[in-house]
């Protein structure tokens, strides 16, 4: 019974796969896979994905040029602006760069080393992913404000930033390193060192190159959350313009003011770092992913 | 994770662009509907009984608008009225309703939030014709001080001393914050000070600002959670603060500005939101709003006992020098003036004291 279902699906999955030559003879001009089946998929996926993201995306961009030119440029070259676009991005690419490091340290201890306390540490690291961010802001206001238990009196200065930015993309390079290295086959590893090569040649070597692709993606996505972080600073970096006053909270702030405009400029400015950072990191991925 | 679907993409091309097109299409379609659609915020329910009065509003006097709602329903106008209520900072309320929420009566911290729905043809441009020049509530900038007043601050000057911490809401974005900064700003000029003075007087006290929260309820929660010494706060939102059992003090300076809280009917609004706005304004329902901590428009409502307040008995003592938004030109003078993105005064004197920390 079992057997025959599963054949079944077999059989159905290969004439998927394989056009039936009389169905699809203008098929062959492209390399195309697509069937009929597998065509309505890509059209739902492509209507879901363009009402969700392409649609809201081109929204923006039409809203911060609206203005025209030289309001888009106004908008951008504010001082006030322009301190806070260059404290959230210096912040993030910092912020990105730490959580690399540390991120896949932690998945490395996740998956390689069994201690007391592992299931727990397991749970714990999704916290601040899950966590309301205002929830975030008010446990970091808790430990860094002014009744600071560590004496750590960090709440209204950049170091909040920085702080907020770690917390709430600490998730994003440990979960997305953690499986790639379940995958990795020990093996692997005991040949390369039975053939010579020190713990560090096989991690270089053999490891990492493996590994970049998930460490990029992570990366890319704590860039983007970061550059994009509110919720957790509305308590905790006190919003001090040129001082600690993040790009969200400008845009909030042009909207108050009823600029949608200017609002929309620099949402779009940001956009186009996310884009850049993110196609940068697929870049650095595949080039290492080829010579490495 | 976006990539592969980009390469994706690539290979299917042409049937993506094309339901991408389809659906953008799809979209616009929406968007020309609702845009049309919004224009009916109101209910339009006009039984004598039964009907809903949407109220849209901020926060702060959401627990003044429950009490006076309870009263209203006793009275032969409100038979039978019931409301739906959402509430939210001032500003996003007021983008909200002209976004298309429903809203029969609309309650804000701040007249342009009302000017807004005037603009876009949801509220009657009489709408502040009235004796009360639209306003249902009052209240006038305070300093809340730590309990017992460690620091001895008993006015604007007192806040530039060595080592003064200052909480106030960010004037940038919140709109409600902006009468505060006004506060700060004016009292130099009321003192007999020079616009240069006053300037200056802005600058030091930016100076000692430690933290610019979002809300004016998020600047009591950092005051009170943190080390400021001083927060620039409204008198309702301080005795609000104290009737909930929070132990600190505050003081109403001399100089000060009056804060003036809008409220108006929509153009399409059933006809008892206009008779629950009568009651508002009513002596029964400012009687409310002064058990809360606000200043009563109409002039002679008994204020009885309020809680929280300095002086119970006498809870509104009328400051020696009283700037109103008309004696300062009116909120679109005043927001030109003061905190136009870069040409502002707030804007300018910020940028001077962000580069100097």
């Amino acid at each position: 019974m079992t057997t025959a279902v599963t054949s079944a699906l077999a059989g159905t999955a290969g004439s998927e796969e394989m056009p039936a030559p009389g169905r699809a003879p203008s098929g062959r001009r492209r390399r195309s896979t697509l069937t009929r089946a597998s065509g309505l998929g890509l059209g739902v996926a492509m209507l879901w994905f363009s009402l969700l993201v392409l649609i809201p995306l081109v929204a923006v961009v039409v809203q911060a040029t609206r203005g025209g030119w030289t309001a888009y440029v106004a908008a951008l070259t504010s001082p006030q602006t322009v301190a806070a676009l260059q404290l959230t991005v210096g912040h993030a690419v910092l912020v990105t760069a730490i959580d690399v490091v540390m991120g896949t340290a932690i998945a490395w201890v996740l998956v390689r080393d069994s201690f007391v306390g592992k299931r727990v540490l397991e749970v714990v690291i999704d916290i601040p992913f899950a966590l309301p961010t205002i929830v975030a802001g008010l446990v970091l206001l808790s430990l860094y404000g002014a009744n600071s238990p560590l004496g750590l009196q960090w709440a209204n200065t950049s170091h909040a930033v920085t702080l907020a930015f770690l917390f709430v993309t600490l998730p994003f390079v440990v979960r997305t390193v953690q499986p790639v290295l379940m995958e990795i086959e020990p093996e692997v590893e005991e040949a390369a060192a039975s053939l010579g090569a020190s713990r560090f040649t096989v991690f270089r070597m053999v490891i990492l190159p493996s590994l970049v692709p998930a460490i990029t993606s992570g990366a890319a996505l704590a860039f983007a959350r970061a550059i994009s972080e509110y919720g957790s600073l509305v308590l905790l970096s006190g919003n001090l313009p040129y001082s600690t006053e993040v790009a969200s909270v400008r845009i909030l702030s042009f909207i108050e003011g009823d600029q949608l405009t200017a609002a929309a400029a620099v949402a779009s400015l940001l956009l186009v770092v996310a884009l850049v950072v993110i196609v940068g990191l697929e870049i650095v991925s595949r080039r290492v992913a080829r010579h490495g | 994770m976006t990539v592969p679907l980009l390469r994706r993409l690539h290979t299917r091309g042409v049937a993506a662009v094309a339901t991408a097109a389809v659906s953008s299409l799809l979209l616009a379609g929406c968007v020309g509907g609702s845009a049309t659609g919004s224009g009916d915020a109101g209910s339009g329910s006009s039984g004598a009984g039964g009907a809903v009065i949407h109220l849209v509003g901020y926060s702060v006097p959401k627990e003044a608008n429950g009490a006076i709602e309870k009263k209203f329903q006793t009275t032969p106008a409100g038979q039978g009225v019931t409301f739906e209520e959402a509430y939210g900072p001032s500003g996003d309320q007021s983008r909200a309703v002209v976004n298309g929420l429903a809203a029969d009566y609309v309650s804000f911290s701040l007249e342009p939030d009302v000017t807004r729905l005037v603009k876009a043809g949801l509220v009657d441009t009489s709408w502040n014709a009235g004796a009360t020049k639209g306003m249902v509530a009052d209240s006038v900038v305070v300093i809340a001080v730590r309990k017992g007043n460690p620091k001895g601050i008993k006015g604007w000057d007192d806040l530039i001393k060595p080592g003064v911490k200052i909480i106030t809401p960010n004037p940038a974005s919140s709109g409600s914050a902006r009468w505060n900064t006004l506060a700060a700003y004016q009292h130099t000029i009321s003192d007999g000070g020079s616009a240069v003075q006053a300037k200056d007087y802005l600058t030091q006290f930016f100076n000692h600002v430690q933290s610019l929260p979002g809300s004016g309820r998020d600047a009591t929660n950092a005051f009170l959670d943190g080390d400021a010494d001083a927060l620039i706060s409204y008198e309702n939102e301080a005795i609000l603060a104290r009737q909930a059992g929070e132990d600190f003090d505050y003081v109403v300076p001399d100089e000060t500005v009056k804060i003036e809280n809008p409220a108006a009917v929509t153009t399409k609004a059933t006809p008892k939101a206009k008779d629950y706005l009568d009651f508002v304004l009513s002596a029964d329902g400012q009687a409310e709003f002064a058990a809360k901590g606000f200043r009563p428009v109409v002039a002679g409502t008994p204020t009885g006992s309020v809680e929280g307040a300095n002086d119970p008995a006498n809870p509104f003592p009328t400051p020696a020098k009283l700037t109103t938004i008309a004696d300062l030109g009116g909120w679109e003078a005043v927001n030109t003036t003061f905190f136009e993105d870069k040409t502002g005064i707030v804007s300018q004197v910020q940028q001077a004291t962000g580069k100097s920390q």
